[in-house]
């Protein structure tokens, strides 16, 4: 029996994955904080603890995310996008394209049947199509973050938004309260302008069916409405979308670990 | 001159001003235009007789377009010895153009920038650089002022005026001095990574508490900023003589940069403080230029 962990360090939130013979016996999850491989450290016990395993019996540890390198206990890195691919092909099968949303950025990978990336776009460097943007505009309108995607549902149409940057958008849209547009067809709006965002990377990158949609953002209801609406094709979501990251990473661990064990 | 604020809390809190050139004279008063610049940020007014700068005021957009058109016209117009009936055209441009209530036609700001640009600095004018409250602009022109071709930065705040406002804020700067602070060390450092004014708190924040003073997290956004423009004014096709508008105009953390990044000299912005031409206002002194040539082309002379 082979025990892997996989540690996913997020912008905002570290997940770990544990996993026995491919498995996952534990989940847990974290805030980064200002301290990301102490917040990670704090998680990674919280996982082994619930996985009832002791530290001496994981084989191999691997670290993705954008803090990959502030991982602890970490063996070595797996990158995003083949994190992303490996994990999504196997929790659906059927995914040739895997979108991942998350805090401060999205990405779309192309993959093939074994879950081997074969080509990714990334977009990096503008809040506009991440979940800090729900956040941004969820404060704007003076709403909880989870209420944004239920609030969304409830409209009838998008208000008139140029939500292309958080900045702006956070001024668009304390002009639409004033102009007393209804809070559900601006939250509608927020996820239509970042499902824009996403859907032509994904087109740059070419729709190859069935899409999955992974990272935090893939829990929001809103948004899942707004990205089938714009690519106009069912959105595969598994559960637990916020840890396919960590999965992936543990799953490339099990690998290594039974190719060394030889 | 409308008093500085005393809230030292708003960093971001530039001056509002109106200025009138009382001490020319003129004859005839044949025909007097305005030009009203509503930007997404700051509004401005200038009015011209006979094509010669008379008055000019800069206050901040509010909520609303027309009452910030409003505001300014009347702005511009106090201390004067005009009112709004011995104006002949008025132009409106900017982001709220067409929300103009006195204007007899809305012209594009890129337009209005490149003739007021060479009603500043004169016919040898042939780029500018226009950063806005929420855009940044690259124009060539030609002798008299005409576009011949332009690029647009928008929908991203990093760079712009909004987006330094940000800045200021975060930093506790205020958005009078970011420029001269971020010249202030011996050492230029790395831009920063990330551009994004959303992402830059969160990277500001983590350099702060990696020891970086606040000083050295300005100049290296600030160089970042400057490298961006700079981009935009090489792809425009830089031609000399180069000149700065908008706001930003200003900063002189963000000339100095580009001048640096391009190898080449700005034309020197007019010492505003001391009375002479802002170059924050050439939308609007462009505006009411192209409005005299309006008024004039009616009249069928």
């Amino acid at each position: 029996m082979v025990t892997t962990v996989g540690i996913d360090m997020g912008i905002q939130t570290v997940k770990v994955v544990v996993l026995k013979d491919r498995q996952v016996v534990a989940r847990a999850k974290g805030f980064s904080g200002f301290e990301p491989t102490k917040a990670a450290e704090e998680v990674f016990v919280q996982a082994l603890d619930a996985a009832k395993v002791a530290r001496e019996e994981v084989s191999l540890v691997l670290s993705t995310g954008s803090g990959m390198d502030m991982a602890p206990y970490s063996n070595g890195t797996v990158s995003m996008m083949g994190a992303d691919a490996r994990a999504g092909v196997f929790l659906i099968p059927t995914a040739r394209t895997v979108v991942d949303v998350g805090a401060e950025e999205a990405r779309a990978v192309k993959c093939d049947e074994r879950g081997i990336m074969m080509d990714f776009v990334v977009n990096e460097r503008c809040a506009a199509g991440a979940g800090t943007f729900i956040e941004a505009m969820a404060r704007a309108l003076e709403v909880k973050m989870e209420e944004m995607g239920p609030l969304s549902l409830k409209a009838e149409r998008a208000s008139p938004i140029n939500a292309s940057c958080v900045i702006f958008g956070e001024s668009d849209v304390v002009s639409l309260i004033h102009r007393q547009e209804s809070k559900p067809e601006i939250a509608r709006a927020v996820f239509d302008a970042m499902a824009d965002r996403i859907s032509s990377m994904v087109h740059r990158l070419g729709i190859n069916p069935d899409v999955a949609l992974v990272g935090g953002v893939a829990k929001d209801v809103g948004f899942i409405a707004s990205l089938k609406r714009k690519l106009g094709l069912e959105i595969l979501v598994p559960e637990y979308p916020e840890f396919v990251g960590a999965l992936g990473a543990a799953l490339t661990a099990t690998s290594r670990a039974k190719g060394a064990s030889k | 001159m409308t008093e500085p604020t005393k809230d030292t809390k708003e960093f971001w809190r530039w001056e509002e001003y109106r200025r009138v050139c009382s001490d020319k004279s003129w004859d005839h008063k044949d025909v007097i235009t305005a030009g009203v610049d509503v930007g997404s940020v700051g509004s401005k007014a200038a009015i011209m007789i006979d094509g010669q700068i008379y008055a000019w005021a800069v206050t901040r957009t509010g909520s609303n377009s027309p009452d910030s058109a409003k505001k300014v016209m009347n702005m511009v117009l106090k201390d004067t010895d005009l009112t709004q009936n011995d104006i002949k055209y008025t132009v409106g441009t900017g982001y709220g153009r067409v929300n103009v209530p006195m204007a007899n036609k809305a012209i594009t700001e890129i337009a209005c920038h490149a003739k007021g640009a060479n009603y500043i600095w004169g016919p040898s004018v042939r780029t500018i650089l226009d950063v806005g409250g929420q855009d940044i602009k690259a124009i060539h022109c030609d002798q008299t002022g005409r576009v011949t071709s332009f690029l647009m930065n928008d929908k991203c705040a990093a760079g712009t005026g909004r987006g330094m406002e940000v800045f200021a804020d975060l930093l506790k700067i205020p958005i009078e001095e970011i420029g001269k602070v971020s010249l202030s060390l011996d050492e230029e450092p790395e831009p920063v990574s990330c551009t994004c004014v959303a992402y830059a708190k969160t990277e500001a924040v983590g350099l702060l508490r990696k020891g970086w003073s606040r000083e050295k997290v300005l100049a290296a956004y600030t160089r970042a900023m400057a490298v961006r423009m700079a981009n935009l004014i090489s792809r425009v096709g830089l031609e000399k003589e180069l000149v700065v508008t908008g706001g930003q105009s200003k900063n002189m953390g963000i000339v100095s940069r580009i001048e640096n990044i391009l190898g080449v000299k700005t034309l020197p912005s007019p010492n505003w403080r001391e009375g002479e031409l802002d170059p924050m206002l050439a939308g609007a002194m462009g505006a009411a230029l192209l409005g005299k040539a309006l008024y004039v082309k009616a009249q069928g002379n």
